[in-house]
């Protein structure tokens, strides 16, 4: 079963377009997370448990939205690409590996596309969860989130780095600017509109 | 009856699996099974291969859904070598 799994993915190369959702997804769901909670925090307001409703919220939409959208649009290009080849070979392929590759590598994709922004918001979201649990004493759980924010983008910089080829260091720290720019910019608007 | 001890096939796949990879699958549905593959012409999504299957009773129904399965077609049975049971034995 396995094996038959890898030979699929192999053969509709899925692995490649399954780390790339899984990078631009995951970053989706964690720059979301940390807006979110740049929110709380320069607001001010919110309790612990309308941070974690929001912020589970907003992980479950990511999740629905990445594994609909992977689905839909995958298995449309996967049934064009086997529709494609089947003109090429003059044959119909319905009994091969091929069809079998168009039918089950979106659900594999999909499930990427929609579990790497969920796990990975979870993650971002453990020093809520936990202080909810009242297992949180040292620091403030909001800045611990953010910090771990931080920390996923710039590892998901790092993993594009090494895929890549390029000096991971500049990746990472690459994608850490992003997750700093975006939190200026909550920040920033933030100031504006309670001024105005 | 007659046993087929090696077999030419003109077959169309696509670009995968690769050559290895199809040879190798091919090889592996009998342990006697010695498979040569010569890539013809390649084309834009398409390989022509000249497929040369040598073993000791070759299943020419098995070999064929096999390859059908990786997604290519047999376009003819070039060259053929059968023996018959008794000559085998």
């Amino acid at each position: 079963m396995f094996a038959r799994l890898n030979y699929l993915v192999q053969l509709s190369h899925s692995h490649r377009i399954a780390r790339r959702y899984f990078v631009t997804n995951g970053f989706d769901g964690v720059l979301a997370m940390l807006g979110l909670l740049m929110g709380f925090r320069v607001s001010g307001s919110g309790s612990l448990e309308i941070m974690i409703s929001a912020c589970i919220g907003a992980a479950v939409a990511l999740f629905m939205s990445g594994l609909t959208s992977a689905y839909i649009s995958e298995a449309a290009e996967k049934e064009r690409e086997l529709r494609d080849l089947e003109k090429s070979m003059l044959t119909s392929l319905s009994d091969s590996a091929h069809a079998d590759a168009a039918r089950f590598m979106p659900f594999l994709v999909a499930a990427v596309n929609g579990l790497s922004p969920l796990i990975l918001a979870l993650v971002v979201l453990t020093p809520l969860l936990l202080a909810q649990q009242q297992r949180w004493l040292e620091i403030s759980p909001l800045d611990a989130a953010i910090a771990i924010a931080m920390f996923l983008a710039f590892m998901l910089g790092v993993f594009l780095g090494r895929l890549s080829g390029r000096f991971w260091l500049w990746t990472g720290l690459r994608a850490l600017v992003i997750a700093l720019l975006t939190s200026l910019i909550i920040l920033l608007l933030n100031q504006f509109l309670m001024s105005a | 009856m007659s046993i087929v001890k090696r077999i030419v096939l003109d077959v169309l796949k696509p670009h995968q699996p690769n050559a290895l990879e199809f040879a190798r699958q091919l090889a592996d549905l009998s342990d006697a099974y010695e498979v040569n593959l010569v890539v013809q012409e390649l084309d834009d999504k398409t390989q022509s291969l000249m497929l040369t299957i040598t073993g000791n009773q070759i299943d020419f129904e098995s070999v064929s859904q096999h390859i059908e399965a990786m997604g290519g077609s047999v376009h003819s049975i070039d060259e053929v070598d059968v023996v018959s049971s008794e000559t085998s034995a």
